[in-house]
């Protein structure tokens, strides 16, 4: 009775666990970039070979459970220490299986990390603080001015600590409060904090990079789909953590440069 | 202490306006009108994670049981070193006393979460509540805790290489001795990473220095006066340790587990030796995996792939485990008793929660993944509840050796089937909320709008958290009832082979009351042909 019991029980859970996934009860966003559709790829390839090992392992336990349970008879259970090439056979498969998998998704992570943006690739930083964010571009002549952090004041708006009447590549820099970009064109990220770490999380990207003080840290993408999309915080970072949210609002070229142009008339 | 407070986070989650009013006695300025703010849930989550790694998986089934067993089953009267062996429970306790202090201070306890990311946690009370002396205060107790768990570690190591009775070669221990001692080594070698970590953190906060704070930081509109540090460098020591820690946790559950498959199966257990070597395997692995905690850190993304392919490689020694667990059941005679649930509930357990660290382990599927609750789902299926029900079967099982007395089966039952079923109602939904998208160790989903519509996937998980929380309650009454009124217990009322059921339940202070025994075979000689029963002792000359 108990072993029937936990039999089902464990075939149900299993049978749940297969149909939440099966149906996509709950699911990712649809994927805006071009090196997305490879890791949702990746992620369903797992996902089967999990999914089959999950299904055969635990109907195999409910009906072991089952099949071999004390049933008052007078059998004897099977004296029996294991089988060597079984033990051999499922750790060579397990090691093929796992390790595999993992080789599987090399390029993948190649293209997001080994291999710089491409040439021509916008460069925006992204700057966390507890718990907003500012993005900077680097305005006409391409460079970014250096930051001062004794020169950081919120109430004048000079959230990054910038000297513009001193430093020439700090002049034309262009801060904001919403990360705008154009569709279709490779985009270069440096990720910096101010204070605390950070980590910079755009589901529909695919993209989750940490922002460490001390450190700046590159990541490149071009988002295809224009689009208003919410970035996250994914780093514990405060008590504030869960509000620390900003936007990406993905444009057309032609949309993009008027931004730029009304952000830079407001500095 | 460590459950009361998952449950309270639970019902923030799902109503962040509820008035609890125990917490405004605990902390007003945490929860004014006993109205829990986002900081002091932040502050809940940091205890609660530490209480349970520390001071619960670490402790429980090593320090717990393993200081229990661990001299009976190798025929010794008692562990190598007495004294070191009462320090370390004295070290430990006074450990948990500093951690608990925390909830008495006018900050209250830290809120950068059990993992006390720098510079959060290394600037002081500039970067939220709590960060002052709540801070201090969590990395003494961990400074404590891991003083207390070397000696103790180092205890178990001499205790099974020196102290075994005569006869008892390495190949014949049972699985629980082979998992405590493999698990000392882990505890030696980890910890002491981890307390060098936190004296330097405590060094950054109190003494100047800057191991893990660079310069140039503003904090609160306050400029950090270090420079040159590293917040990465914490990382790396605390994965160092942390990863192991995940085996500290899980592997006497392992031994646990395989002691009950095999003697309720009435069978040897299936590959002893692969057994043996999948857990040394999986300890040795451990200390070269700790990266994969750091996909995203913005640590070399060359050795990313290093870690990932190590990580991947330690999948194998876990199947290894389940397979010989399925076959260990294969052709067995099985018996049912609450322990024996609870171990085939761990298997159940194990496969789920170890099956989700093969997304984690792959950086590009982690990069979606990482502080997400998929990450949730699968540590708390595999160290936390895993581990949990390797406690749990422990107590069934030896609670008779350890009280001289049965604990009530009707009560056991319940506790299981509402426990196995309510921990996947709780952490089988977080996958979901994690393929969502939703960061983990946020106090409110009121800050996005992709979060507001969980909502209904969170208050399914709290109401599955309180039953199973609730439940336990039904654990605690048949302890403490069973413990005087429970049926008495037989010397060896499992009919099991290990040298604790030789001895009287409860066993003497010595354990074998001046007797030597003398170990004749391995530790699982269930249902051997010819044999009169369907169990040989280890000590039995037939």
């Amino acid at each position: 009775m108990v072993a029937l019991a936990l039999a089902l029980v464990v075939a149900a859970i299993t049978v749940v666990c297969v149909v939440l996934f099966w149906t996509h009860a709950w699911w990712f966003p649809p994927d805006i970039s071009t090196h997305g559709p490879a890791i949702d790829h990746q992620f369903m390839l797992t996902l089967v070979v999990t999914g089959i090992i999950f299904v055969l392992a635990q109907v195999s336990l409910a009906y072991l459970v089952w099949r071999n349970r004390d049933r008052g008879e007078g059998r004897k259970a099977v004296y029996s220490h294991g089988n060597n090439r079984l033990e051999a056979t499922w750790t060579i498969a397990a090691f093929v299986l796992f390790v595999g998998l993992t080789f599987m998704g090399y390029h993948i992570w190649a293209g997001i990390h080994f291999v710089g943006a491409a040439p021509g690739a916008m460069p925006v930083e992204v700057w966390g603080q507890q718990f907003a964010w500012y993005f900077r571009y680097p305005g006409p002549d391409g460079r970014f001015g250096p930051t001062h952090v004794e020169k950081v004041d919120d109430a004048m708006a000079n959230y990054l600590g910038l000297d513009r009447d001193h430093d020439p590549d700090s002049k034309d820099d262009i801060v904001t409060s919403t990360l705008a970009i154009p569709v279709n064109r490779e985009i270069q990220i440096f990720l910096r904090s101010k204070d605390v770490t950070h980590s910079f999380f755009v589901r529909e990207l695919r993209i989750k990079q940490d922002l460490v003080p001390g450190m700046v840290i590159p990541i490149h993408f071009m988002a295809t789909k224009t689009g208003r999309y919410e970035i996250a915080c994914a780093e514990l970072c405060g008590l504030g953590h869960y509000r620390m949210r900003a936007f990406l609002q993905v444009m057309t070229q032609e949309d993009f440069d008027k931004w730029l142009a009304n952000m830079a008339a407001a500095q | 202490m460590g459950l009361l407070l998952s449950i309270l986070i639970r019902i923030h989650l799902i109503a962040p306006q509820a008035k609890i009013p125990l917490l405004e006695l605990l902390s007003h300025t945490g929860a004014p009108g006993g109205v829990m703010s986002p900081e002091y849930y932040l502050s809940l989550l940091t205890m609660h994670g530490t209480i349970m790694v520390f001071f619960v998986l670490t402790t429980a089934p090593q320090s717990g049981f393993g200081n229990y067993f661990l001299p009976i089953q190798i025929g010794a009267e008692d562990m190598a070193f007495p004294r070191l062996n009462m320090l370390s429970f004295w070290v430990t306790l006074a450990g948990l006393v500093v951690l608990l202090a925390a909830f008495f201070i006018p900050d209250g306890p830290p809120i950068s979460g059990w993992t006390a990311y720098p510079p959060l946690s290394a600037v002081g009370g500039a970067s939220g509540p709590g960060e002052a002396v709540g801070q201090n205060l969590w990395i003494i107790s961990i400074a404590i805790f891991c003083l207390a768990s070397m000696l103790g570690a180092l205890n178990f190591i001499a205790t099974t290489l020196d102290l075994r009775a005569r006869g008892l070669s390495l190949g014949r221990l049972p699985l629980t001795c082979w998992a405590w001692f493999i698990t000392a080594i882990l505890a030696l070698l980890s910890f002491a990473v981890l307390l060098a970590a936190g004296a330097l953190l405590l060094l950054d906060r109190v003494g100047g220095t800057s191991f893990f704070v660079p310069g140039g930081l503003i904090v609160s509109d306050k400029i950090i006066h270090h420079s040159g540090g590293s917040p990465l460098l914490w990382q790396h020591l605390f994965w160092f340790f942390g990863h192991p820690e995940v085996y500290i946790a899980i592997l006497p559950g392992m031994g646990v587990t395989s002691h009950i498959l095999s003697t309720f199966s009435r069978k040897p257990i299936f590959g002893y030796k692969a057994m043996v070597g999948a857990m040394a395997t999986i300890g040795c692995l451990g200390f070269v995996v700790w990266g994969h905690h750091m996909f995203v850190s913005g640590m070399s993304p060359y050795s990313a792939f290093a870690f990932s392919v190590l990580t991947m490689a330690i999948a194998v020694p876990s199947a290894i485990k389940t397979f010989n667990w399925l076959g260990t059941i294969v052709g067995g005679k099985l018996r049912f008793p609450t322990a024996m649930l609870f171990a085939l509930g761990f298997v159940s357990l194990f496969v789920t929660g170890g099956l989700s660290g093969i997304f984690l382990g792959q950086p590009p599927v982690d990069i979606y993944f990482h502080d997400t609750y998929f990450v949730l789902a699968h540590f708390h299926m595999i160290m936390g509840v895993a581990a949990i029900f390797g406690i749990f079967g422990g107590t069934y099982f030896w609670f008779p050796k350890m009280f001289g007395r049965m604990l009530n089966e009707t009560l056991g039952k319940i506790h299981f089937w509402v426990t196995f079923v309510g921990v996947y109602a709780i952490f089988m939904p977080m996958h979901f909320l994690g393929l969502e998208g939703h960061p983990r160790r946020y106090s409110e989903l009121s800050g996005f709008e992709f979060l507001k519509p969980l909502m209904g996937v969170h208050t399914f998980i709290s109401h599955a958290a309180f039953v199973t929380g609730a439940i336990q309650l039904v654990f605690i009454f048949n302890l403490f009832w069973s413990m005087f009124k429970g049926k008495k217990a037989a010397e060896n009322p499992w009919e099991a082979t290990t040298l604790e059921w030789t001895v009287p339940s409860p066993p003497p202070h010595d354990n074998f009351a001046g007797r030597h025994p003398v170990v004749l075979r391995g530790a699982y000689e269930f249902s051997v042909p010819g044999a009169a029963k369907d169990y040989v002792m280890q000590d039995s000359p037939k």
